[in-house]
């Protein structure tokens, strides 16, 4: 680096005290993210998904916060000591480039991206989809037995039907605890999106189109589900609740929902696992 | 193109009684021929749809008519501002014009003119107009949900506000700098005294207000329910307020494909001698990639909803499942444009930043190559990531682990323009002028925009986020903290040249400081609101966020009040004041700051010859004009 002559001599070492800085504000803001704020993140701990989503949401923070502090701080550190002094006409040094430096960037930024895609994908399928909607045949799929529910969306609520309960439909969403779940979204008009925000669930509505998410649920609550997304004038209203209950309640409560329905149940379309919709129509005339 | 046609259209005849200059080929013209184009389009319409869609014409539903009105009315509107004129006279074998309007006093801003200097203000004005109608709808919207039950507005007009905000601003800001800077400064940057094909250049132009005003006329029509993205099958189910949609976006998508390929022609072959690729400012350069996305994209939104209007109109199934169609398909194509469009906005920012903060740093441009790089990759690796907005929806899930991954590659080259920006403010000299402190603010909302992509990027972290207002703020970050700070920035730095006159430097302070504390006031929330579970485009939320939304709301309000310092600095500086500007008041040793202002029509007397970049700061060799610029610049007209 060639110093033009008006540059002042006794300029300190930038690269040196701003190191320090980033260190320090690092040291400081690490643990923070990582104890304090990431555990405030991410949906709770209502399921499997919920929870490894919780874990990702803190991991992608702690990987982000050394390059947050870096611009911001520096940001901070060039306001404060690269000025331009009142009404001063100064040049700074014509330095046009660094090799290492940007070498280093290069290498460290790819290294921090590819390891957050591997960590991204090891995670996403170790989960079976993490709660998302994966698809009619999703690539990982979890052993043992699992308690398949189809969503059923239209505008501008949900349905829901247990195939391995004679194809009853309800009304309310409820689960066994502790046990693997098998949702299969569809629509029957528009695109919505089955969310149930404790869950970690987020699963597309799509017409024609059986889309599967796995998630098991760990505590007993309630939850509400939502659509997310925007299917129309009440897309907002589009909503229902659900609970997630013991085992043996279940079952005593799918028992009593295939009895009450049991007229309404006869009259329904076969399962299946999409509905192929009418083609859309407006309103027919009066 | 022969120079003497060009010297036979130059001088004017004496000035004619005002109600003869308002004959002719003008705004007045194109307004007029527009609205009757617009009703013999509507009475086609009913005429050929009538008895076979009864009841479409009893409840007046017929989209027929309507895109065929639409049709006819920027057809009429075109022709009479003007723009048939050349191929007519070129089918007659008569010789036309290749000079428009270019030394008319005002009334040349009110037409096909093929002087890119009055495009550009042309275009600023045009789309600030846009700008500010669709702030206007946000403000509406916040307004809203000061409540969590609606108050104010239904639900459809709450959606189509959502709708108009996001299409007005996705629409008519991807030409936010493009537009007014790219075409003013891109010629006299590169030394070429016009753009490569300058009826094209006003046709883009009109074009675009074309489509503005056609988005507007959607109230009159319903509204549209779909937000920007338009989603199909609700896009086939909406009413008529949809074809204004369609229109609209169609359109932008032929402005800014015919832009891009007029950017592209005239940087490719209009370079004046020795500006080499390497020479090039990097705003230009980032003019360049865009110009690429641009050319690239918009011809596959056009298509797509080519293929929208034809399943409203004549009912083909495109995209209607029960009739072999699919909604996935209308996703992939959408957003196989919407990707590409998001850099389409971000891209010039980047130009802007790194082209003003050498100026303010006095030093040259850290790392040229890396930032072309860096942009080039952006633009490249633009067209590989689609389908992250599309994680949950089941299309194609084993291939998310490939989207996930194209997509943090795309922060490498965004990062190398954040270490252009970190190495070029190194050691250097900041004055805190208006346009740097945007420039600062860039770096600060951009970095939070890009970190919150990462777990957007993420497909298990995204699943809990997707259609939240997570994203709404992420974007937002990304392309107001992006793209509107940069076009403020522009604005502060380049207007005093444009118009040769200077801002009101507190009213403009004032500006920042309110737009700057009260963008993050707001958006930042929105994160929090995200996390929480908040959707998208809802007008009724859980009581328990009132708090946080009423906090956003009161903080966009006072966003809006300092666009309003801004609306009103504009019309105290440039309207009333009119202070003169310096000739070169940031001490730039750019070429456009070497020319006299107003620039001549021409630009240049002589062409320039370059023998390095505009980047030549902090080198010992004193200042004055021409000096440290291109040998030649500027000679008067």
């Amino acid at each position: 680096m060639s110093q033009p002559a008006s540059e002042p001599i006794n300029e300190p070492n930038h690269a040196l005290r701003f190191t320090l800085v980033w260190l320090v504000g690092t040291l400081i803001a690490l643990p923070l993210v990582i104890w304090v704020i990431g555990p405030l993140i991410g949906p709770g701990n209502g399921s499997d998904a919920a929870s490894d989503q919780g874990t990702d949401f803190t991991v992608l923070a702690a990987l982000a916060t050394p390059v947050l502090t870096l611009v911001m701080l520096y940001l901070a550190y060039a306001v404060i000591f690269f000025r331009q002094p009142k009404g001063g006409v100064l040049e700074g040094p014509a330095v046009r480039g660094h090799a290492r430096v940007q070498t280093a960037w290069i290498v460290v930024t790819s290294l921090m991206v590819l390891s957050v895609a591997v960590f991204g994908t090891v995670r996403l399928e170790s989960d079976y989809g993490s709660g998302s909607g994966s698809g009619p045949n999703p690539l990982t799929v979890p052993k043992g037995p699992k308690l398949p529910v189809q969503v059923i969306a239209q505008q501008w609520l949900f349905t829901y039907r247990y195939p391995t309960y004679g194809g009853v439909e309800t009304t309310e969403l409820v689960l066994p605890n502790e046990e693997m779940v098998e949702f299969h979204v569809t629509s029957l008009d528009v695109v919505h999106d089955f969310w149930a925000y404790k869950l970690g669930v987020k699963a597309d509505a799509n017409p024609g189109v059986d889309n599967v998410a796995f998630v098991k649920p760990t505590k007993l609550e309630n939850f509400t589900v939502r659509c997310a997304e925007l299917c129309g004038i009440w897309h907002g209203y589009m909503s229902n609740a659900g609970r997630v209950v013991t085992p043996a309640a279940f079952t005593t409560w799918i028992h009593e929902q295939q009895k009450r329905l049991a007229p309404a149940t006869k009259v329904l379309p076969k399962y299946s696992k999409t509905y192929i919709p009418e083609p859309s129509k407006r309103a027919e005339p009066e | 193109m022969s120079t003497s046609s060009v010297a036979a259209a130059a001088p004017q005849p004496t000035r004619r009684p005002l109600w003869r200059r308002l004959l002719g080929f003008n705004l007045l013209t194109a307004v007029i021929l527009g609205v009757g184009g617009y009703y013999l389009g509507w009475w086609i319409g009913h005429l050929i749809n009538g008895p076979s869609f009864e009841y479409e014409t009893a409840t007046d539903e017929n989209d027929v008519a309507l895109l065929l009105g639409y049709f006819f009315g920027v057809a009429g509107f075109l022709i009479g501002l003007g723009f048939a004129n050349y191929p007519i006279s070129r089918l007659l074998g008569r010789p036309a014009s290749l000079r428009e309007k270019e030394s008319e006093g005002i009334g040349r801003y009110f037409g096909l003119c093929t002087d890119h200097k009055v495009v550009g203000l042309q275009y600023l004005v045009g789309i600030g107009v846009f700008f500010f109608v669709g702030g206007l709808n946000a403000m509406l919207i916040r307004a809203e949900l000061l409540k969590p039950v609606p108050t104010l507005i239904g639900p459809n007009q709450y959606l189509s506000l959502v709708g108009m905000h996001g299409t007005m601003m996705m629409g008519m800001m991807t030409s936010g700098i493009l537009g007014p800077f790219a075409n003013y400064f891109v010629p006299l940057m590169i030394g070429s005294r016009r753009m490569a094909f300058p009826r094209i250049e006003s046709l883009t132009f009109w074009l675009l207000m074309a489509a503005g005003f056609i988005l507007v006329s959607t109230i009159f029509f319903g509204g549209f329910p779909t937000g920007w993205t338009g989603y199909e099958p609700l896009n086939d189910q909406a009413v008529m307020g949809m074809d204004s949609y369609i229109c609209f976006f169609a359109l932008v998508g032929i402005s800014m494909a015919l832009l891009g390929l007029n950017m592209m022609a005239t940087i490719i072959t209009m370079r004046a001698p020795g500006l080499t690729w390497g020479r090039l400012p990097i705003f230009v350069w980032s003019v360049f990639a865009t110009a690429v996305l641009m050319v690239l994209a918009a011809p596959m939104l056009i298509a797509t909803l080519l293929m929208a209007a034809l399943d409203r109109t004549i009912d083909t199934s495109f995209f209607v499942t029960g009739g072999g169609g699919s909604s996935y398909l209308f996703e992939n194509l959408f957003w196989f444009f919407g990707h590409p469009e998001v850099y389409i906005l971000a891209l010039p920012g980047f130009g802007i930043i790194l082209e003003l903060i050498p100026v303010f740093t006095r030093k040259p441009l850290w790392g040229y190559k890396l930032a072309v790089s860096g942009m080039l990759g952006v633009a490249l690796l633009s067209f590989f990531v689609w389908q992250h907005h599309l994680f949950v929806s089941g299309i194609n899930a084993d291939l998310r682990p490939f989207y996930m991954l194209s997509t943090e590659i795309i922060s490498v080259p965004t990062g190398f323009i954040f270490l252009c920006f970190i190495g070029t403010l190194w050691r250097g000299r900041i004055s805190f002028t208006v346009p740097m402190l945007f420039c600062l603010a860039w770096a600060f909302n951009f970095l939070i925009g890009g970190l919150s992509g990462v777990v957007l990027s993420d497909v298990p972290t995204d699943t809990g986020l997707h259609g939240s207002f997570f994203v709404m703020a992420h974007f937002h970050y990304t392309i107001m903290g992006g793209l509107i700070f940069s076009f403020f920035a522009a604005i502060y730095y380049w207007v005093p040249k444009m118009t040769g006159l200077r801002f009101n430097e507190m009213l403009a302070k004032w500006h920042f400081w309110l737009m700057f504390i009260f963008f993050n006031s707001t958006f930042l929330p929105l994160f929090v609101l995200g996390l929480k579970g908040m959707p998208r485009r809802v007008s009724t939320y859980e009581p328990s966020l009132q708090g946080l939304n009423d906090w956003v709301s009161i903080s966009a309000f006072v966003l809006g009040f300092s666009m309003l310092i801004f609306l009103f600095n504009v019309v105290y500086s440039l309207v009333f004041v009119r202070r003169p500007a310096e000739a070169n008041p940031w001490r730039s040793k750019s070429i456009e700051w070497q020319l006299p202002t107003p620039v001549p029509v021409y630009n240049f007397a002589k062409v320039p010859v370059f023998d390095h970049d505009p980047y030549e700061y902090g080198t010992p060799q004193p200042l004055s004009a021409g000096a440290g610029g291109p040998q030649t610049a500027g000679a008067g007209a």
